[in-house]
């Protein structure tokens, strides 16, 4: 009986770690993986070659969506102010342009030069990144912290409380995850969900 | 009880049915959070959707269908929407009127996602659409589309028949 419980408790507890990480997504603790995918100026690009970075801003973004266009000057904010303290954005576009066709290299192309994006602009055409991430919605944010050859995953979710409106914004929550990354803090909110577009399969519609 | 708390939340929904189709109402995550906790005799269909989001689109005539064959009996279908207010007037309730939306639509603002997206159900990674079916005692969410009326259908059809055993 007493078995039957704790079998019962396991099964439990390894269902609700499933919920809440569906397909192995990264979650905070994580290690992430490097990746070599090519960037809007036609060169390959993986984050073991920033020699000087301390981490990352991974965004899995793309051109259409109006949730990643509305953050878009943010990120850019969000570049400046910490690719100078060794955390630059890496911004890596999944979606299938068969559904998306704004979502294409080409596209990435034009939006890049129409916000001047200061980062790198990835194009990850097989989506093998994203699944790798577990990334479902744009913009979704991953915050890595290099650990000598690792890659930890300190912070995964949301940007901020407004996507609406940026003057409204109370809660930071990945410039908190930032700052307290940077001072060698524990990160006290390490995961946010936010209503994004879905990142576009192949094969769905 | 349930009785009452449905009639109340049901009337202040109501006088979105006898006025124009346009007309959508802004509401705050309180509103929804009641729908999510009714215990309905007949089940409650919630669709989180936006204008801007292709997926949601074409999943909309599925739940415009099922409002007109099942709200005679009692179904009850919200279709939540998550556009940014500033786009209520120029794209929401355009959007509403020239798909001449029958069912409730109610735009949701509250901009801080991350405090209420678990509270609708604690598996959505906040990817839109998403559907929640709730009726007496049960809940089931969708993080998906479906893909065609026949699956919201037959979605709707197993809580309507275990209701009918439960009673």
């Amino acid at each position: 009986m007493k078995t039957t419980f704790a079998s019962l408790g396991i099964l439990l507890c390894s269902f609700l770690f499933i919920a809440a990480t569906p397909d192995g997504a990264y979650a905070p603790g994580s290690k992430a993986t490097d990746f070599k995918l090519k960037n809007i100026d036609g060169k390959m690009v993986s984050l073991s070659d920033y020699k000087d970075a301390k981490g990352f801003i991974v965004t899995f973004t793309c051109n259409h969506c109006p949730f990643s266009k509305a953050y878009e000057d943010r990120i850019i904010a969000l570049h400046n102010k910490y690719s100078k303290l060794g955390y630059p954005v890496v911004a890596i576009n999944s979606n299938d342009k068969s559904i998306a066709p704004d979502d294409s290299y080409e596209g990435m192309i034009e939006r890049a030069k129409e916000k001047s994006f200061p980062f790198v602009y990835l194009y990850d055409e097989s989506q093998e990144i994203a699944k790798t991430y577990g990334a479902t919605r744009t913009p979704h944010m991953y915050l890595l912290k290099k650990d000598g050859k690792n890659l930890e995953v300190k912070y995964v979710g949301a940007i901020d409380d407004n996507s609406d409106d940026a003057s409204a914004v109370t809660k930071k929550y990945l410039e908190n995850a930032l700052d307290e990354v940077i001072e060698g803090k524990e990160v006290t909110t390490n995961s946010t969900k936010a209503i994004g577009c879905t990142i576009k399969w192949k094969g769905t519609k | 009880m349930n009785h009452r708390i449905l009639i109340f939340i049901l009337s202040s929904l109501l006088p979105l049915s006898f006025t124009s189709s346009a007309q959508v109402r802004e509401v705050k995550f309180n509103t929804i959070d009641s729908l999510l906790h009714l215990s309905p005799d007949m089940p409650v269909v919630i669709n989180f959707w936006a204008t801007w989001c292709k997926p949601c689109v074409q999943e909309l005539p599925y739940f415009e269908e099922l409002h007109k064959n099942y709200s005679a009996s009692g179904v009850k279908v919200v279709m939540v929407s998550l556009d940014f207010k500033r786009e209520l007037e120029s794209r929401l309730k355009p959007f509403v009127q020239k798909n001449n939306m029958a069912s409730e639509v109610l735009l949701l603002n509250e901009p801080d996602y991350n405090s209420w997206i678990n509270r609708v159900d604690s598996s959505w990674s906040g990817a839109i659409p998403a559907t929640v079916i709730i009726s007496k005692g049960k809940k089931e969410f969708f993080e998906k589309e479906f893909s065609s009326y026949a699956e919201l259908e037959n979605s709707l059809k197993l809580h309507i028949h275990s209701l009918k055993k439960s009673n």
